[in-house]
């Protein structure tokens, strides 16, 4: 409690407060606004003009490219660029060992951090607390400093160039913020309907699928976009375990992508990069169309704790 | 209700607790102790435990002028994302001045949020890609396709004085929308009647941005600090991708994360780029507790 929710006191007067300001104050505020909207279209700008150009650039050849005036209309719309990109310069499979890594490794994710998350946060028993912290300090460590050891263990395993390694690894080290967020969620819920369900002889197992989890729905969305999202976009580790021979009919998307503009630069083929590019953009915008409330939320859920 | 207990309580955990165990905890571990030791990545780890290869370090201009291309990062990058996801969060929320007693947004707040936020959905991979043809230093590239023909391109990413700017302005890019995002959660949950008063007080928009917005955020603020300093030690992505050769031209853009990458898997040197994980670490560390340290100030509540 502060002075200023003892500001609060006086009832809001009726009618607008800039109502009885003198003129020139409006003009002050017409002012501001025109800056404030200058500044906000600016921005929009400059954060889909590089998109909208990958978009027009897609269907120029190279020559076009080259021209200059980078958000003139192409010349003539073909989708060649696109086969060729989809085909030839394996976007389609790159983008299909994405949605397969990330559909298992979100699922491992969330079952295993749910699963370590609830005991965690709802059994007594010794060393509870230790292993709670060993998962959260997860969260201190940046990933790139182990790189090296993670590829030896990984080659021990033999899960080097695998998917298995990757969708193991990535669910490893989605463990600690999945473990630390649900387990404050599970923390919440309410202990009388948990009881309830003991007394009506529920397992342990039971009670957890049936109940825990319907309940903790709200959380398990949110860290589930996160974590939908992050994999998805990871580079990183795919870089680092999808190496050796034969590697590359196993590229995730953004490493496919990577790897397509070093060749790009080699062939000049821009427009096929171009094409690309905007293959694996156009599923983000219509994802994001669809679901813009939740991926704004389960993104942010993060930091709001 | 103690029936089966221990058997579940297990059983629910070693799964994920071996996962992490195996992948993560282990390569934690094992990079301090490789630290120690001048393994090359093949055969068996030498036994000989020294501290030479941070002596080495001390001594490497390499490791001197990436640590500096981190902090340029860990000052810039939070400084201005922060800054202008302020002022446009403010600008979408409270920037439309009051009416009927609500504050609310500048026209069209809806609009510029959506859009605003999408870059933070692409992977840092993609925008990499996507800001190396957009720095092109010949005229196929975006920047320099729209300066008129008379003016001569610009290299960017080739020049050695612009790189790690153009690195930055990047990050930048991308961040920005999300923390407007953040930023408008933590100033939607800001009382109404807070403004009202300041308003009929007097209070000018800038007065209410400075007394009354910035304070109630502190803590928002402070929490997107740390993850813009996280993001800044690493860009490997970025880098990795854009840059000139790697970290060029001539280690103009090398930061910790990329001589890790390339001493681990281009020299064979995983004892050395361990050591400088574990330098990382520490970094990393301070960093995040000088923040929290720093930035204390006693939390406005209501």
């Amino acid at each position: 409690m502060t002075n200023i929710t003892e500001t609060q006191a006086p009832p809001s007067v009726p009618g607008t407060p800039g109502a009885g300001r003198k003129p020139d104050v409006r003009r002050d505020v017409n002012a501001f606004s025109g800056l404030a909207h200058f500044g906000l279209a600016i921005w929009a700008l400059a954060t889909a003009g590089p998109l909208i150009w990958v978009l027009l650039a897609s269907f120029k050849s190279n020559t076009e490219i080259f021209l200059g005036r980078p958000f003139a209309l192409p010349h003539s719309f073909s989708f060649e660029t696109y086969v060729s990109a989809w085909t030839e310069a394996h976007v389609g499979r790159y983008f299909i060992n994405s949605v397969f890594v990330v559909i298992l490794s979100t699922a491992g994710t969330m079952l295993f951090g749910s699963m370590a998350a609830y005991v965690l946060a709802r059994y007594r028993f010794p060393g509870n607390r230790f292993i709670y912290y060993l998962f959260v300090s997860g969260l201190a460590f940046p990933t790139f400093m182990a790189l090296g050891p993670l590829f030896y263990i990984l080659k021990g395993f033999g899960l080097i160039n695998t998917f298995t390694g990757l969708i193991l690894v990535y669910i490893a080290y989605s463990l600690p913020f999945t473990v630390f967020f649900l387990a404050a969620f599970f923390r919440t819920l309410p202990n009388e309907i948990d009881e309830a369900a003991t007394v009506d002889g529920a397992s342990h197992t039971r009670k957890f699928f049936q109940i825990m989890m319907p309940m903790a729905r709200s959380g398990l969305v949110s860290i589930t976009i996160f974590n939908i999202v992050g994999q998805w976009n990871q580079y990183l580790l795919p870089v680092v375990i999808m190496q050796g021979s034969g590697a590359d009919t196993k590229w995730v998307l953004t490493q496919g992508i990577a790897n397509i503009s070093v060749s790009a630069g080699y062939h000049a083929e821009w427009s096929t990069l171009f094409a690309a590019l905007t293959l694996s953009i156009i599923p983000m915008i219509v994802v994001y169309a669809i679901f813009q409330r939740q991926i704004q939320a389960g993104l942010t859920a993060g930091a709001v704790k | 209700m103690r029936h089966g207990k221990y058997p579940f309580i297990i059983g629910f955990l070693v799964v994920p607790v071996a996962l992490y165990v195996v992948f993560v905890v282990g390569a934690y571990l094992q990079t301090f102790w490789l630290s120690l030791t001048d393994w090359s990545g093949l055969g068996p780890v030498p036994t000989r435990l020294s501290f030479d290869n941070f002596v080495n370090l001390w001594h490497d201009d390499l490791f001197w002028k990436s640590l500096r291309h981190n902090l340029v990062l860990l000052v810039l990058l939070p400084i201005v994302t922060i800054v202008i996801a302020l002022i446009f969060a403010f600008l979408l929320n409270v920037g439309g001045g009051s009416k009927g007693g609500l504050t609310r947004g500048v026209w069209g707040s809806k609009f510029y949020r959506v859009v605003f936020f999408f870059p933070q959905l692409l992977a840092l991979a993609i925008v990499a890609v996507i800001f190396g043809r957009v720095f092109a230093p010949d005229r196929s590239g975006m920047i320099n396709g729209m300066l008129p023909e008379s003016v001569p391109p610009s290299l960017f990413l080739a020049d050695k004085r612009w790189a790690l700017l153009c690195i930055l302005a990047v990050l930048i890019w991308q961040a920005v929308g999300f923390y407007v995002v953040l930023f408008s959660a933590g100033m939607g949950s800001i009382s109404q009647e807070v403004y009202e008063a300041a308003a009929l007080d007097g209070a000018t928009r800038i007065t209410l941005f400075f007394r009354i917005t910035v304070p109630l955020l502190w803590s928002t603020i402070q929490v997107a600090w740390v993850y813009l300093g996280i993001a800044a030690f690493d860009a490997f992505a970025l880098v990795n991708i854009m840059s000139v050769d790697r970290g060029g031209p001539d280690g103009a853009t090398s930061v910790l994360s990329m001589m890790i990458y390339r001493k681990t898997f281009g020299e064979s040197q995983v004892g050395y780029a361990s050591a400088l994980g574990v330098v990382l670490f520490f970094l990393t560390l301070t960093f995040a507790a000088l923040t929290l340290r720093v930035t204390r100030r006693d939390a406005v509540e209501l």
